[in-house]
């Protein structure tokens, strides 16, 4: 897949207005209103709880929004899904990983489920970005959680996206993987892609937007008390 | 359709790496038919009216066996959701585990059963018709117990509501298999057996996948 015709002349690429997420019977946020344009970045900032994931599942079409739409390039997300689907790469709190099967069996098939016709060199370019080459072989059982983690990000180089939603993808890097993280996120956003993460800690994002999720909270519920649950 | 065989590709390798599961079904099925003659006594005639049916219904609760994995690892580990996130629609890929499934599952029983069938006595003229019963009904076995195993994925003790939630829709497969086969040890025309067999199967190609995607839309929610 070629980087797509969808990055055009539209101001804001991914759009979202009026947005409002429930999990079970208690909403999340509401009102909220969000503007990114082509390389663009989003972070979202907000205590445990405050619908980081949610906001990044809704964007990515796995979770139904309660209320309000997401629009790309000034389409409704809701019109297709599957279109939608292949815009996006999300890496999400767990790795979808098989343990029996190798880093690069792993890699491949995440690649080839993305695009068919992906090239093998490719899948070795974005093994060799994450240093996993010298892993290839090996069953991603004998992995370290950070190693594991550079695998699931090794999945956004391998196959084109051009919307990006990351769920605290620094959990377990070291500094120097942080600083390929960084890296990524930015080549990315220099060819016109998006990119949505949320973290706790300081990833160095020039011009990112900043989103507060805790200003979206519903009034009449104190945040303090949301905090006490962790919804993933 | 490449990214089918992909789908087919990954879950084969997995069962071959992982073994257990695969033959846990065979052993299962070769060890509860032998059984058999054990409790029903060595008595030939007995058997030989009942072979159809016991290898019947071995088969059929042997495949429920491995249902309850068959997508709760992908659940578990996050990779449904990224599967809900390709650029295509999710049920071809559910097609692909449900052929893998039926793949590493039931043809290991095809290929045991006509061994079995000699040692409950089965006529030779039913051997035939046994094997082509089985190669029309497992898949639609597969078919609805993926169906099954997505409504209660995410359940607790979801391997015991799955039994109670498919074995039902198991019955008319089983009626008709052993019909086929009993038809054709009397000597009887099999047809209308084998093609309602088929029709169940056929039915259950489209419909199956349908709605085991809409149940792992719900899970993945």
């Amino acid at each position: 897949m070629a980087m797509p015709m969808t990055i055009s002349q539209f101001p804001a690429l991914l759009h979202a207005e009026g947005l409002a997420c429930r999990r079970g019977e208690r909403l999340i946020f509401e009102g909220l209103r969000l503007n990114v344009p082509e390389g663009g970045a989003l972070l979202l900032l907000g205590p445990n709880g405050s619908g980081k994931s949610s906001l990044l599942r809704v964007l990515a079409g796995l979770l139904r929004a309660h209320a309000g739409s997401v629009h790309w390039a000034g389409r409704p997300l809701a019109d297709d899904r599957e279109a939608h689907a292949g815009r996006v790469h999300y890496v999400g709190h767990q790795d979808a990983l098989k343990t029996v099967l190798t880093v690069r069996e792993n890699l491949l098939f995440w690649s080839r489920l993305q695009d068919p016709d992906v090239s093998p060199a490719r899948v070795e370019a974005a093994l060799a970005a994450m240093a996993l080459a010298p892993l290839a072989d090996l069953p991603v059982q004998l992995l370290s959680a950070g190693q594991r983690r550079r695998l699931a990000l090794a999945r956004l180089l391998a196959a084109e996206a051009p919307l990006w939603l990351l769920d605290e993808p620094s959990v377990g890097l070291d500094l120097a993987s942080v600083g390929r993280l960084e890296a990524m996120l930015a080549a990315h956003r220099a060819t016109g892609g998006v990119v949505v993460l949320s973290t706790h800690v300081d990833l160095d994002l020039p011009d990112a937007q900043i989103l507060q999720l805790d200003h979206f909270v519903p009034k009449f519920r104190p945040i303090a008390e949301m905090g006490q649950e962790a919804w993933l | 359709m490449s990214r089918l065989w992909t789908m087919v590709q990954r879950d084969l390798r997995l069962a071959l790496r992982h073994g257990s599961d695969s033959l846990t079904v065979v052993g299962f099925f070769v060890l509860t038919v032998t059984l058999f003659p054990f409790g029903l006594g060595p008595e030939s005639n007995l058997l030989e009216r009942t072979s159809a049916g016991i290898l019947w219904v071995t088969a059929l609760l042997a495949s429920m066996l491995s249902l309850d994995r068959l997508f709760l690892s992908d659940y578990e580990d996050g990779s449904l959701e990224l599967m809900a996130l390709t650029p295509t629609s999710l049920e071809i890929l559910v097609f692909g585990k449900i052929i893998a499934h039926w793949l590493t599952t039931a043809l290991p029983v095809i290929v045991a059963a006509p061994i079995l069938a000699l040692l409950l006595h089965l006529q030779a003229d039913g051997f035939v018709t046994l094997l082509l019963t089985l190669l029309l009904g497992t898949p639609t076995l597969s078919l609805i117990g993926a169906m099954g195993a997505a409504l209660v994925l995410g359940a607790r003790r979801g391997g015991v509501l799955l039994s109670l939630l498919i074995l039902p829709l198991y019955v008319p497969v089983l009626i008709f298999a052993v019909g086929a086969v009993d038809a054709a040890v009397q000597g009887l025309p099999v047809r209308g057996h084998l093609l309602i067999l088929g029709g169940l199967l056929l039915a259950a190609l489209p419909l199956a996948p349908l709605a085991t995607v809409a149940g792992l839309r719900q899970a993945v929610e």
